[in-house]
């Protein structure tokens, strides 16, 4: 620091970006959501040239680089592949979940990719690698990943 | 194939909180710093790439604030929004493509001035996967248990590289966290996100990094010695998560082969001397080591016990500190590859490698690991 900045206090500028944004979930992310909202059913798409089913659905398949034109249904059920517990309250939580909160990285049956959401109605502790787990879906759907409201362990 | 060299290395010292610094601040420090290394006058940069986040930097077009410090008037500058590896891999490209001689590269970022688990949640698909809260810790504690389910590597294994890295970077007066501590202590610091506890984690940092790469014609005509880049590759692998088996990093194991075929490396384990890899979080420093094939597939753990990754080991990793003594995200493959250079050169000082002949540097972009840039730098051409 030269000598012409000494005895200056650094000052701090506040601020905070919040501008609002919609995404528009386009028709795949649209026809599953609703289907969710409405049947609380659960639907991939699949790649007909890997007949690799994706879970969140998508329109084009990653590995082949072709249009996922079929639609399957994918089971409430399925194995966790991995999770994490938080223990401390990440300003990314939202406010209505509390530490310990549990993701866990779950295939379900029928997919071929795994998705993230909560495992619940489990301690941490009890949580393993390769438990069984089914979908807990929410009262007031509303068309979001959150129309799932956590995944329980099968008992 | 024209050859293209690092001839200039700069670096601020990383900090929790740059107060009397903006970005502009920080890069105009260490360009000058690159400038003075290389014996160059901003005249002799023929064209400038930076690196930055618009998310970290809180503006869009953060490259262009960034500009005037740069000393990028009147010259093309362009911008690379990822780690500082990948804009040294377009800066080089652009010092052979005819067009410009020598490149100025920079990455800087503040972590000090946002909230970091707001702005690495913002990088989950905001239709299926934001609401759910996730970030980058939680994303890489859910890859870390992934990772020691598979290879057995034990929490005793992970505290380890935290004790080296951090052991290291006392010998490196530019980094945040330099420490001596025991297994104990990360043992014993705080659970974070199981089975990531406080010390497994790098720290919020501040900094910036430029490097200057030369065309081959142009690379002894100024002061410093030349670094050759002998080999290099980025891969990037599949966007979501759940669509990767997270226990492994395929992008990279990719990249690391295209960047050893390239420098003519047929046995990694025995030709690279020294390497500085992204070790954000501890478990990752094992896990690429053995995705790049520095170590046995689920071997590195056992390697690092015998003391192999240390500085005075058969592979020195990290010997400068690593990240976890000091994480400026963005600039961070920067600051890896300006210690590699450093080492081939014979001037890094107190954390100088007995030998240094070849050495590798990693970058890393995006969750878990999706995309690895990979580095092969060399003494001799």
């Amino acid at each position: 620091m030269s000598d012409q900045f000494k005895g200056i206090e650094p000052m701090v500028y506040n601020s905070k970006i919040n501008v609002p944004y919609s995404w528009w979930a386009g028709d795949t992310a649209s026809k599953f959501y609703i289907t969710l909202r409405d049947e609380k059913k659960i639907m991939g798409t699949k790649c007909t040239a890997c007949n690799k089913v994706f879970l969140p659905p998508r329109k084009v398949c990653p590995s082949c680089f072709t249009e996922n034109t079929q639609w399957v249904n994918i089971s409430d059920e399925g194995t966790v592949i991995t999770f994490t517990v938080a223990r401390r309250q990440f300003a990314a939580i939202p406010n209505d979940r509390k530490v310990p909160v549990i993701w866990g990285m779950i295939k379900l049956d029928g997919a071929d990719t795994a998705m993230l959401h909560y495992l619940d109605e489990i301690k941490p502790e009890n949580v393993t690698i390769g438990m069984r787990v089914k979908a807990v879906f929410s009262e007031g759907r509303k068309g979001t990943i959150r129309d799932i409201s956590h995944f329980k362990p099968v008992k | 194939m024209d050859r293209a060299a690092i001839i200039g290395v700069g670096m601020t010292k990383i900090e929790k909180n740059k107060v009397r610094d903006t970005f502009a601040d920080m890069v105009w420090e260490a360009v000058n710093k690159a400038l003075s290394d290389a014996g160059m006058t901003i005249d002799d940069i023929d064209n400038v790439v930076t690196t930055s986040s618009d998310f970290w930097d809180g503006r869009t077009i953060s490259c262009m604030a960034v500009g005037d410090a740069s000393g990028a008037a009147h010259k093309n500058v362009s911008c690379v929004e990822g780690d500082g590896t990948y804009g040294a891999f377009y800066g080089m490209t652009r010092s052979l493509s005819g067009s410009y001689k020598t490149t100025l590269v920079t990455g800087h970022s503040k972590g000090s001035q946002s909230v970091s688990s707001l702005i690495t949640n913002s990088a989950f698909d905001p239709i299926y996967e934001r609401a759910l809260g996730m970030d980058m810790v939680t994303a890489c504690a859910m890859q870390a248990r992934s990772y020691m389910h598979r290879t057995k590597a034990t929490p005793q294994q992970l505290a380890m590289v935290s004790v080296k890295n951090h052991g290291n970077a006392l010998r490196n007066p530019l980094t945040q966290l330099p420490m001596k501590i025991t297994v104990k202590d990360v043992l014993e610091s705080e659970m974070i996100a199981d089975p990531l506890r406080k010390l497994n984690c790098s720290p919020i940092s501040d900094g910036c990094a430029a490097v200057i790469i030369a065309h081959e014609s142009v690379a002894a005509k100024f002061k410093q010695k030349p670094v050759w880049i002998k080999g290099v590759s980025f891969c990037a692998d599949s966007f979501f998560l759940g669509d990767r088996d997270l226990s492994r990093a395929r992008s990279l194991t990719e990249a690391a082969k295209k960047a050893y075929a390239m420098a003519g490396i047929k046995d990694p384990k025995k030709e690279i001397d020294v390497a500085e890899i992204y070790d954000a979080f501890t478990y990752q420093e094992l896990m690429w080591l053995e995705e790049m094939g520095l170590a046995d597939d689920a071997m590195a753990g056992k390697l690092l016990e015998k003391g192999e990754f240390n500085i005075d080991g058969r592979l020195p990793v990290n010997a400068s500190g690593g990240l976890l003594s000091g994480h400026p995200v963005i600039a961070a493959g920067l600051y890896s590859m300006a210690a590699v250079v450093r080492q081939i050169r014979g001037d890094a000082g107190g954390f100088q490698v007995k030998k240094a002949k070849t050495g590798l540097v990693h970058g890393v972009n995006g969750l878990g690991g999706q995309s690895h840039c990979v580095f092969i730098l060399d003494k001799d051409k």
